[in-house]
């Protein structure tokens, strides 16, 4: 499916990904972190990859394989290094709490696995995976 | 996403509804400010009817913790989080920055 890189289609972002996953028979606690995996991390490329771009196109594939739920985001923007990005201190008291970085902590924290190729030819590719509970 | 602020005694009574993402967080973020504009630094933020929250959610309130909390003149606490948005504040790390109350009678009581 191809989304409108802009925030206001993160609803239905959120939408695709849970009706796959309940097709999938994950519980519904686990579509509400799946979606939340999902809404950070078309957040991020909306934000970082096609900051300042507003007419780009996000491609989102969803599928369940066994129990294994896979997405996918293709973007044509900025490339990024995930090993760049600071993990956040969750120890920090509040005025030293670091506001970045926190999207990206989130889906690694809620997903299985994720994975990032940057590539000038075919675009950013993100992959994530999440087995059923 | 829906924001009502309403201004008590002792503190403002923030409630937000419905979804707060990257889309909705500015409107809810906005709402913060003003209170924290007009000199209101004890905030309650009643969730009982949010459905949603991503980390663009979290960020407002980060930063509106700050602001309140600056000079010891106030704070922001959390009235009825649901589950699921408690479990990613948890995730986050912001469980332990802000008081939690069941119900925003004590909430606004504890000011």
């Amino acid at each position: 499916m191809t989304f409108p890189a802009q925030f206001e289609f993160l609803d239905e972002i959120r939408d695709f990904v849970a009706q796959t996953a309940r097709e999938g028979g994950f519980a519904e606690k686990e579509i509400y972190f799946l979606q939340l995996a999902a809404d950070e991390a078309a957040s991020n490329i909306i934000e970082h990859s096609y900051e300042g771009i507003s007419n780009a196109n996000l491609d989102i594939t969803c599928d369940v394989r066994g129990t294994i739920l896979t997405i996918t985001m293709r973007d044509t923007g900025k490339s990024f290094d995930p090993s760049n990005i600071k993990q956040p201190n969750l120890k920090a008291d509040l005025s030293e709490r670091q506001i970045g970085g926190l999207g990206l902590y989130l889906m690694r924290k809620l997903m299985d696995e994720v994975r990032y190729e940057a590539n000038p030819k075919t675009g950013n590719l993100l992959t994530m995976t999440k087995r059923r509970g | 996403m829906e924001v009502t602020t309403q201004e008590l005694k002792h503190c403002d009574l923030i409630k937000v509804n419905g979804r707060v993402d990257s889309a909705t967080a500015p409107t809810f973020s906005k709402a913060l400010e003003k209170a924290n504009e007009a000199g209101h630094f004890k905030i309650v933020v009643d969730m009982s009817e949010l459905e949603y929250m991503s980390s663009a959610g979290f960020r407002a309130l980060l930063a509106s913790q700050r602001n309140c909390k600056r000079y010891n003149r106030g704070e922001l606490v959390l009235v009825a989080v649901p589950e699921r948005i408690r479990e990613a504040l948890e995730l986050a790390g912001f469980t332990e920055l802000f008081k939690s109350f069941d119900d925003s009678i004590t909430a606004v009581g504890s000011f």
